[in-house]
């Protein structure tokens, strides 16, 4: 376990989350050269949403490359870079156009190591600013998870604290495996927090327990955990004792964390923008079933997307889309009170 | 081949050369009259999204010869894929420009969506170049049919990097489909520049790759676009074809509201080229011609402002939609299993009408050493 311990010991900067992803890639591309950066826009416009922003005056367009406008392209020349012993993190402009990648990612990237019994490796990480709730519409909107963490030999994580995405993005730079690094596009300048001048890392698939609580446990991660801990405080309120885990991967998944707290509280939630079936919560549902069964005092508990092709553009059914406080609070005060 | 085609001069340094076959005063006047549509709706709608009462839009300023040429060159019953940056080009086929505003602010159809499909114009595509293969796809099926028409497909420069492309491309002139491939090269995918893009001095060079022909035209120009689209779109229903066009322009705009060019190149660049823009440039052309003079051109700029004022009022009359039509058309038949449940759900709950910001709250003390101090 590399992360600090207890309260930070340097200087700490408050900053938000797209800040934080911008200084932890800037910082680690002048720690070490064989980082780079590729994808469409990141070189002269820092990027959509400016998480390169400076990169191409200070590190020059080999490193900082503005790709041709072609996913499976970027996807695809990151592997043969991590192959060769570079540490690329590509970035696809929006999550929603991973998919001309998916080829590359999923019968490459995952599968070269094995493929040659461990000759080969692709430490590359795959950047991509995933979720709802900016009034993207269909393809500015969608979550991709499940798609990927399906697949073994891929990592999946979701870090949505500027502390996190700092000490997540150095491990996932460092890691030896393909990582897709999902930012969640709302939380970017949104969510702000303190982080630490000091280099450190957070290892990939351990979760957080945001709020302590002896009633309920929810388990939720991306801008649906700061929802379920915004509800955790209102319920606190009435004497409802919620206990909020931030997966912050998917794949390694912690489960021990989130069993400790189920036998804990004898109940659980999960919550996720991404659609309910076959989602996540319907491995963490299954996990809780086979192993905390006894401890269970109510069935568990997913909300999670509708059932629809993707976000209606619409503002009322994009509100109804998304789950959001409200509908938390409601849902959890339920699980509460079974 | 890679010779540019252009008819209309700037009355300057570029000489006007006469106007084509198949083109009368009239033909040339409704082409115009269609770029002045195109204008009006555009600057109007930059400014419905600057007052907040649009969505973020997808500006074309400058690319209206690329439009109303290649439409017009169409034949109604030719089928037209557009992309958002041909959003309202359905309005030069019958749909309305309300319905077009509407599905900008989120209104529109059952989800904020509209569908032309009446008018022959496919889905607009977000994801670049998707909708290639299916326009090869639809002229094919055509094709079978023996039925005589085409499928016109608009693009960027941007696209062209996109396997998509080059895989419609490949089977369209494997297969003689009777497609069209319209390339909209306005020298920027957002940030990226032509010279990033590609290595090829031009789009058109890459149709040898396939054994295809091709033909580069002035974008500024909508007489140059109309001929070699009504070219292109004969050859294709007469069983010769596919071809691909390189419009070459320039996006003199920014790539779309929520974009600032100034970021990442020189403002001096668009303002040379706004000289070449088609609207004050064919109405020059065709003042030269005698066809157009000032009440003609006054009469059809106040039309299109008079069209597009009602479109706006129409559109603003329109309600939202509301939540039971959220498990709509998903599938052909019947509603998704979790349907009754979602409904349920979402009934649970009394909501104010927006997306609620998420309010700071103190979360309850936290024993993790990782927790994020100071969560806001
Ligand atoms: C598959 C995919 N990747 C990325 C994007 C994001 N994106 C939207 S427009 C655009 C640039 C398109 O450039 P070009 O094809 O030249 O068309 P233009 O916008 O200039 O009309 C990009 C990268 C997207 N919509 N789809
Ligand atoms: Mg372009």
């Amino acid at each position: 376990m590399t992360t600090l311990a207890g309260a930070p010991s340097t200087d700490t900067t408050e900053m938000n989350i797209v800040q934080a992803v911008h200084d932890t890639l800037r910082d680690e591309m002048r720690r070490d050269d064989r980082v780079l950066v590729l994808g469409e826009d990141v070189g002269a416009r820092g990027g959509v949403f400016r998480a390169t922003h400076g990169f191409l005056d200070e590190f020059g367009s080999e490193r900082v490359l503005d790709t041709p406008l072609d996913e499976c392209l970027i996807a695809g020349v990151a592997i043969g870079l991590a192959l060769d012993d570079m540490l690329p993190v590509a970035e696809m402009q929006f999550a929603d156009f991973i998919f001309p990648a998916f080829n590359q990612i999923v019968s490459e990237a995952a599968r070269i190591r094995y493929r040659s019994n461990g000759d080969f490796e692709v430490p590359m990480v795959i950047r991509a600013p995933w979720g709802g709730g900016v009034h993207g519409a269909l393809y500015h909107s969608q979550s991709i998870e499940a798609f990927f963490a399906h697949v073994p030999g891929l990592k999946v994580v979701v870090p949505s604290t500027p502390y996190d995405i700092k000490g997540m993005l150095i491990e996932a730079i460092e890691d030896r495996d393909p990582v897709l690094f999902l930012e969640h596009k709302k939380t970017y300048r949104l969510i702000k927090g303190e982080v630490p001048a000091e280099r450190y890392t957070v290892p990939l698939g351990r979760a957080a327990v945001r709020t302590e609580g002896d009633d309920v446990t929810v388990v939720a991660y991306g801008l649906m955990h700061h929802f379920c801990v915004e509800a955790a405080g209102r319920l606190h309120g009435e004497g409802i004792g919620v206990e909020v885990i931030d997966l912050r991967s998917i794949y390694p998944l912690d489960m021990d964390t989130v069993l400790t707290s189920v036998r804990k509280t004898g109940k659980a939630m999960i919550v996720h923008e991404d659609t309910k079936f076959l989602g996540v919560g319907g491995e963490v549902a299954a996990q809780i079933a086979e192993e905390a069964f006894d401890d269970l005092d109510a069935p568990v508990v997913r909300v999670a997307g509708p059932h629809i092709p993707a976000m209606p553009f619409s503002p009322t059914l994009e509100h109804r889309y998304l789950p959001d406080v409200d509908r938390l609070e409601v849902a959890l005060r339920k699980l509460a009170e079974y | 081949m890679n010779e540019l085609l252009r008819f209309i001069g700037d009355g300057d340094a570029i000489p006007d050369k006469p106007v084509p076959d198949g083109l009368d005063g009239k033909d040339l006047l409704e082409i115009y009259r269609w770029l002045v549509v195109l204008r009006t709706f555009d600057e109007r709608a930059v400014a419905l999204q600057r007052q907040g009462r649009l969505g973020t839009y997808a500006l074309y300023w400058g690319e209206e010869a690329t439009q109303s040429g290649p439409m017009y060159a169409c034949r109604d019953t030719d089928w037209v894929f557009p992309t958002y940056r041909q959003s309202s080009i359905g309005a030069l086929r019958g749909v309305s420009p309300a319905t077009v505003l509407a599905w900008w602010r989120g209104y529109g159809g059952t989800h904020g969506f509209y569908n032309a499909r009446e008018h022959r114009v496919a889905p607009i595509c977000v994801p670049i170049a998707t909708h290639l293969p299916h326009a090869v796809g639809l002229a094919y099926a055509a094709k079978l049919r023996r039925d005589p028409i085409a499928a016109l497909a608009w693009f960027g420069e941007g696209a062209s990097s996109e396997g998509d492309f080059h895989e419609a491309m490949n089977f369209a002139s494997v297969w003689k489909v009777p497609a069209v491939f319209f390339c909209v090269n306005n020298q920027w995918a957002i940030s990226t520049p032509f010279s990033k893009q590609t290595a090829t001095a031009t789009i058109v060079a890459k149709a040898a790759a396939y054994n295809m022909p091709a033909t580069l035209v002035d974008g500024f120009d909508p007489i140059a676009c109309w001929k070699a689209t009504k070219d292109a779109l004969e050859r294709a229903r007469g069983g010769g074809g596919p071809t691909l066009i390189e419009a070459s322009c320039y996006r003199i705009g920014a790539h779309g509201t929520a974009d600032d060019p100034k970021l990442y190149r020189d403002d001096a660049d668009a303002a040379r080229w706004r000289a070449l823009e088609p609207v004050g440039r064919t109405a020059g052309y065709l003042t030269r011609l005698g066809v157009l003079d000032d009440t003609k051109r006054s009469a059809i700029a106040e039309e299109a402002k008079r069209l597009i004022a009602d479109a706006v009022a129409e559109m603003e009359s329109m309600d939202m939609p509301g939540r039971e039509v959220l498990f709509d058309y998903v599938y052909a038949r019947g509603r998704p299993d979790s349907f009754a449940e979602g409904l349920d759900e979402l009934a649970a709950v009394r909501r104010p009408p927006e997306v609620q910001p998420l309010r700071p709250q103190a979360p309850p003390s936290t024993g993790d050493a990782d927790a994020p101090k100071g969560l806001k």
